[in-house]
């Protein structure tokens, strides 16, 4: 990057040590970042006695699979997963489809009243009725310990409708106007031409939703109080912060793991479906925030 | 747009039926997101009316009596609220002090590295804390640093240090808060710092480097004022959201034991309106924080427009 037409030896020799110190910052940052969720990993994976004696710090000792069978063989986990897989597809399903619905139109000017349906969404982002009232309105319509409690409180954000429609005004308006000429109909101009040339920001959108979907807690521990529709991290949160986790030991016999490795073999269940998508989702987040912050 | 269409449609009478068609579809697509938004946010905010009146679940919300400002009355009352609201300032303000610099500091350094692909890889580590939920991050603090069996302790008895009750004593129990939200927030901070620096004229440092000057002189003259105006902007943004606080992280690292420091309004909230079924108190109480949270908002946003010519949104 230095200009060689002006090697000064001094700067030189000053930049190797400034990459030296700035790449240990970085080596022991990103260690400390990892060193956490490795332990749970080693900690899962050891034998009963290194547990108990605390040996086990970032390596398996004694490998040990039987706390991934308990959980594995669990049928609480399970069930909570499979329901967490469905509700977060049929609500990032619901709420691209709402959060498109309203984009596409704001972008029009023809729309009468466009300015006011902006105002009434985009008071929302500074101003909520809520915890209590959220959950009296969920309760008064009967969605209490129901999926749908989960999915249409949340089906648009409006901040992501905004980052949508910005996208959806970019694009250029000769590409419509010759369908227009021909007559094609909103539902055709949106579906045909301008969906499918939004297809980044639309998986950008989609993967926000799910993820936020994904480890959303809140709403499931307000709402949802029958142990068969508790999403994974209402589950995790009940073996691990409530010490459930004993209730996996039946049928598992005298080898029974010791809650710890049980614990960190929960909390590593609920961890690898993100870290299974990881390498998209930093991808597609990273992009995203670029868009919002262009945005301003 | 509507410079162009407008005189075709003058000229061409015959097309305005299809055309007025065409504009039904606007209104039938947006129909169902606006009922939603008129639903689910709408009907909560005027729900919170009930702050001003004494509930009765069988009368409903608009049958229910007004009692005017009575339950705030009773909120200003609860020496629980006034620490709530303290801790919510408390933990706000300190995380803002230890969280706030380091995303900058780190956006700084992962900039100056030259290998691009050690650069890809740190940020992907980097990153990952981010899209960790909160309740597995209290699952792994509590695996980490309680103290009979966290390994962090575990490693200090075997130096014979005593135990630290991270997650137990009060205080430490704050810097376990501080920094546990570090670990979480400070790599993903850096995104936007990043995206800033993309927006640095490239020719400032080639100039810079005609003139001698030392990588840490560029850092400092180039790169740091190419990003003061992003800092200034994040910094009036995080003041904003001073007095609002999320409810996973103070709730899952929070126990019996310090809930003189943990207790903050969303999980106050949480504890006297769900857990106690008092729906008037809790919502009174969310309502004061609410319009607390848009005072500090629309402030932040004047600031902004006053020191950056631009709101905050």
């Amino acid at each position: 990057m230095t200009s060689p037409n002006h090697p000064s030896i001094r700067t030189n020799r000053t930049g190797k040590l400034l990459d030296i110190v700035l790449i240990l910052v970085v080596t022991i940052a990103s260690l400390l970042c990892l060193a956490p969720m490795i332990h749970i990993l080693a900690l899962s994976l050891s034998g009963n006695s290194a547990i108990m004696s605390g040996k086990v710090t970032l390596i398996p000792i004694d490998m040990d699979w039987t706390a991934y069978k308990a959980v594995f063989g669990n049928d609480q986990m399970i069930r909570s997963l499979v329901f967490t897989i469905g509700m977060v597809s049929l609500f990032t399903m619901i709420a691209m489809t709402m959060t498109v619905m309203a984009a596409y139109p704001l972008t029009k000017k023809q729309l009468k009243g466009r300015d006011l349906f902006l105002f009434v969404i985009v008071v929302t982002m500074f101003f909520s009725g809520g915890m209590i009232p959220e959950y009296l309105l969920v309760k008064n319509l009967n969605l209490l310990d129901s999926i749908w409690s989960l999915i249409l409180p949340g089906a648009i954000n409006a901040f992501y409708l905004l980052i949508i429609k910005t996208f959806f005004s970019s694009i250029p308006l000769e590409l419509e106007e010759s369908a227009r000429m021909d007559g094609a109909s909103h539902f055709r101009i949106l579906l045909g031409i301008i969906l499918p040339l939004s297809l980044p920001v639309l998986a950008t959108i989609s993967l926000f939703y799910a993820v936020g979907r994904w480890n959303g807690f809140m709403d499931a521990l307000l709402y949802i109080t029958n142990s068969n529709l508790y999403p994974l991290q209402l589950r995790l949160y009940e073996m691990v912060m409530n010490s459930q986790v004993n209730s996996m030991l039946e049928g598992i016999g005298t080898a029974a793991p010791v809650p710890e490795s049980l614990k960190a073999a929960s909390i590593m269940f609920a961890t690898l479906p993100i870290l299974l998508v990881y390498p998209w989702l930093q991808r597609y987040f990273v992009s995203g925030m670029m868009i919002g912050a262009v945005k301003g | 747009m509507a410079i162009s269409t407008k005189p075709m449609r003058r000229t061409a009478p015959r097309l305005s039926f299809r055309s007025l068609l065409r504009e039904w579809q606007l209104y039938i697509l947006i129909l169902v997101p606006l009922m939603f938004f008129v639903t689910f946010k709408y009907v909560p905010m005027f729900g919170a009316v009930i702050a001003f009146k004494e509930y009765n679940i069988f009368k409903g919300i608009w049958e229910s009596p007004w009692v005017g400002f009575e339950t705030f009355r009773e909120v200003f009352q609860m020496q629980g609220f006034y620490l709530a609201l303290r801790n919510t300032f408390m933990l706000n303000l300190l995380d803002l002090l230890v969280s706030f610099p380091l995303p900058i500091i780190l956006a700084i350094v992962l900039n100056e590295l030259r290998v691009q692909w050690f650069k890809k890889g740190v940020q992907m580590v980097l990153y990952l804390p981010h899209f960790i939920s909160w309740v597995i991050i209290g699952g792994i603090a509590i695996q980490l640093l309680s103290t009979n069996t966290g390994i962090v302790n575990n490693v200090l008895k075997s130096f014979n240090i005593q135990a630290i009750p991270f997650l137990t004593e009060p205080i430490l129990w704050v810097f376990t808060y501080l920094g546990i939200g570090i670990w979480q927030s400070a790599g993903w901070g850096t995104i936007i710092y990043l995206a800033a620096l993309t927006g640095i004229n490239k020719d400032l440092y080639e100039a810079a480097d005609v003139d001698g000057a030392s990588r840490v002189r560029k850092i400092w003259h180039i790169t740091m004022p190419g990003i003061k105006p992003t800092i200034i902007i994040l910094l009036i943004i995080n003041i904003g959201h001073m007095a609002s606080i999320g409810f996973d992280r103070p709730f899952v690292l929070s126990n019996p034991l310090v809930t003189d420091v943990s207790e903050v309004i969303s999980t106050y909230v949480y504890k006297t309106g769900i857990q106690s079924a008092r729906y008037t108190i809790a919502t009174a109480i969310g309502l004061f924080q609410a319009v607390i949270g848009l005072i500090f908002l629309l402030s932040a946003d004047f600031i902004s427009r006053k020191v950056n010519d631009q709101g905050i949104w």
